[in-house]
């Protein structure tokens, strides 16, 4: 059995976040993280691990210092990574990575006891579809927003949050599942691990290993096949300060209120 | 090279669709929005807008969309459609847009939106923007939102072809710090998961959901179709916060951690005299304090009150994001330079914990005062 953990490195925008003058994020400003939902999803894949003895691949689209990223899931105990890079594939929308991604989990193979698990989505796009779209182009079902896995045999026991409660949803392997924060607390890399990172297998997927997939063709990756494209982006502005109120005291409360009421906001 | 129905443009022509989304026979508030949204792009394009509702046993619920501006609903019915499933659900939308062609299909941005959403654009070879906060097919209005909305230069604005016929899909990225607009130029329809709570609803007219025309497409789905099962649907056990319909939204942040359950229930004694209701910011909700229906921002919810009071909140652009459309933002925080306050109508400079209880006898003696 194999659980095969899709992960993304991204740049950190809880912090401060610097916008080039063209509108472009400046990203040499910024740390590069591993996306937080993603390690929940390797949690979930290790703690598989630890029942039932199966192998964790880890994947990642990325240019290759991504490896790093690789390295330190590893040490938190994966068993083995894979990362996907190729000047072709850059400027892909979600529809041409998951192509991608689907070709490249097609090469480590899916068998019928496998599972693959990503993290909700990613802090940077914020689109939670590589998931799902992973999954239609592999032909796997997909359960979403997973908050509890639980696995019996073949048939896994998933609850799937919604906005106003949840579901439990049955389904067999293979699947998809994409993990929530409520899922559980990933655990940190452990000095053993570190150590045996570096000794554990790291492939590197480049064009020409995937190209035979039917997945993998000029019109379905990349900018060029990408069904989305960017027609502009931009900053929002700041809106305009407003008004600082003098003092912090009872006068200062009962001129706002003034001010409210003249409003007729209150 | 590959090639795809979806690449034949012009086929695409059955008009705007809305995926309108119901749980348990109760038709989802985002529906309603999207359906007033869709309208608008559907006069733009000139071309009909049309409902889509799956379900066991719904067709009661679907001449409602017309009040809201749907020229008919797509009615789909069957026993395995009564819960929502991804594999029943991707296989009735894609055999109906396969055979009727909408050029434009919207989905509500919520957890069951954003696990189909992405499952059908890649089963139809389409593209699709998560999660929008804005629509235009018009370039002329287009560029009036980007004047209103953007920092980009007259002259950048100005140099947009104006016969640009695309969905234009306006999302945050970078948690808000930038704003993309994204087209989908070569395959059809074009797809957008829209945001809840942003898009306004039009006023309901009895006449027009009289008028509604309801139609059954066929299709077929059978128990081999689903691949997961629904063992069992569980809905929060308290009430949720409308956050989203408030008119006055009282939010808190860190600036409670010193005294945690007396900063929510200074925030609580103050929205009930506005009238409103509690809300949080993100760091409130992963501490544990506020549960997560409370989270205002961008991965919590938009909101657009009257009122948005924002205490101990520092104001991260995260945060602004899902409430910077406040008519009235008043903050209250200790420290002079927090990002807040480059937001707010008001600001207070002082320490919630005192400034609250005199803000609440103010307000009274306000409102006393009529």
């Amino acid at each position: 059995m194999k659980i095969i953990v899709c992960v993304k490195q991204v740049p950190d925008t809880s912090g401060k976040v610097a916008v080039n003058p063209d509108g472009t994020l400046n990203r040499a400003s910024m740390a590069a993280i591993t996306n937080p939902d993603d390690l929940n999803a390797v949690e979930a894949a290790l703690t598989l691990k630890e029942q039932t003895g199966a192998e964790v691949v880890i994947v990642s689209m990325g240019p290759p210092p991504a490896e790093a990223m690789l390295r330190e899931v590893m040490a938190r105990g994966a068993d083995r990574a894979v990362l996907v890079s190729a000047r072709e594939f850059g400027g892909s929308d979600t529809y041409a990575t998951s192509q991608i991604l689907a070709a490249a989990i097609n090469k480590i193979g899916i068998e019928d006891e496998d599972i693959v698990m990503c993290g909700r989505q990613a802090i940077d796009g914020d689109t939670a579809q590589v998931g799902p779209q992973i999954a239609e182009k592999l032909g796997l079902p997909q359960v979403s927003y997973a908050a509890d896995i639980k696995k019996d045999g073949n048939t896994l026991t998933i609850k799937r949050m919604l906005e106003d409660g949840y579901m439990t949803i049955k389904v067999k392997t293979p699947c998809l599942i994409t993990c929530i924060k409520e899922l559980n607390e990933p655990r940190y890399m452990s000095v053993g691990g570190i150590f045996e990172c570096y000794e554990k297998p790291f492939e590197i997927l480049d064009y020409n290993a995937l190209k035979d997939d039917p997945l993998i063709d000029a019109t379905t990756i990349g900018l060029k096949g990408s069904p989305t494209n960017i027609f502009k982006s931009f900053t929002p502005p700041q809106k305009g300060v407003g008004m600082m109120m003098e003092g912090a005291d009872k006068d200062t409360c009962d001129k706002l209120a003034g001010m409210l009421a003249a409003k007729h906001l209150i | 090279m590959s090639t795809f129905n979806s690449s034949d443009i012009a086929a695409f022509n059955g008009g705007v669709w809305v995926f309108c989304e119901q749980r348990q026979g109760e038709m989802m508030p985002t529906s309603f929005e999207l359906i007033s949204e869709g309208r608008k792009l559907a006069d733009e394009l000139n071309t009909k807008l049309y409902g889509l509702l799956l379900g066991d046993k719904v067709e009661g619920i679907a001449k409602e969309l017309g009040g809201y501006g749907a020229d008919g609903v797509y009615v789909c019915e069957n026993p395995l459609l009564a819960n929502y499933t991804t594999d029943g659900y991707t296989k009735v939308i894609c055999d109906v847009i396969e055979e009727l062609k909408p050029e434009v299909m919207l989905f509500g941005a919520t957890n069951i939106g954003r696990d189909l959403g992405p499952r059908c654009a890649a089963r139809l070879h389409t593209g699709l923007c998560a999660d929008c906060t804005h629509l235009d097919i018009d370039v002329p209005k287009y560029k009036e939102f980007l004047r209103s909305s953007s920092t980009l230069a007259d002259k950048m604005i100005d140099s947009i072809p104006e016969d640009d016929r695309n969905l234009k899909m306006t999302r945050p990225a970078f948690g808000g710090h930038l704003m993309a607009t994204i087209i989908c130029p070569r395959f059809r329809p074009a797809m957008a998961t829209v945001r809840p709570g942003v898009m306004k609803k039009n006023e309901f007219n009895q006449a027009k959901a009289d008028a509604c025309e309801i139609i059954k497409p066929s299709f077929t789905l059978t128990q081999a179709d689903m691949e997961t099962e629904v063992v069992e649907i569980v809905k929060a056990a308290k009430k949720l916060v409308d956050l989203i319909g408030a008119d006055v939204v009282v939010s808190v942040g860190r600036g409670i951690s010193k005294d945690v359950e007396t900063g929510i229930k200074l925030a609580e004694e103050l929205a009930e005299v506005l009238g409103g209701v509690v809300g949080a910011s993100r760091a409130v909700v992963d501490s544990g304090w506020m549960s997560a229906d409370h989270q205002v921002g961008q991965t919590g919810k938009t909101v657009h009150p009257r009122i948005y009071v924002a205490l101990g909140i520092s104001g991260a652009i995260q945060h602004k994001a899902g409430m910077q459309d406040s008519e009235c933002i008043i903050a209250v925080n200790k420290n002079e330079n927090a990002p807040i306050f480059e937001t707010a109508d008001y600001g207070i400079c002082g320490d919630l914990f005192k400034v609250t209880p005199m803000l609440i006898e103010a307000i009274k003696s306000a409102q006393a005062a009529k």
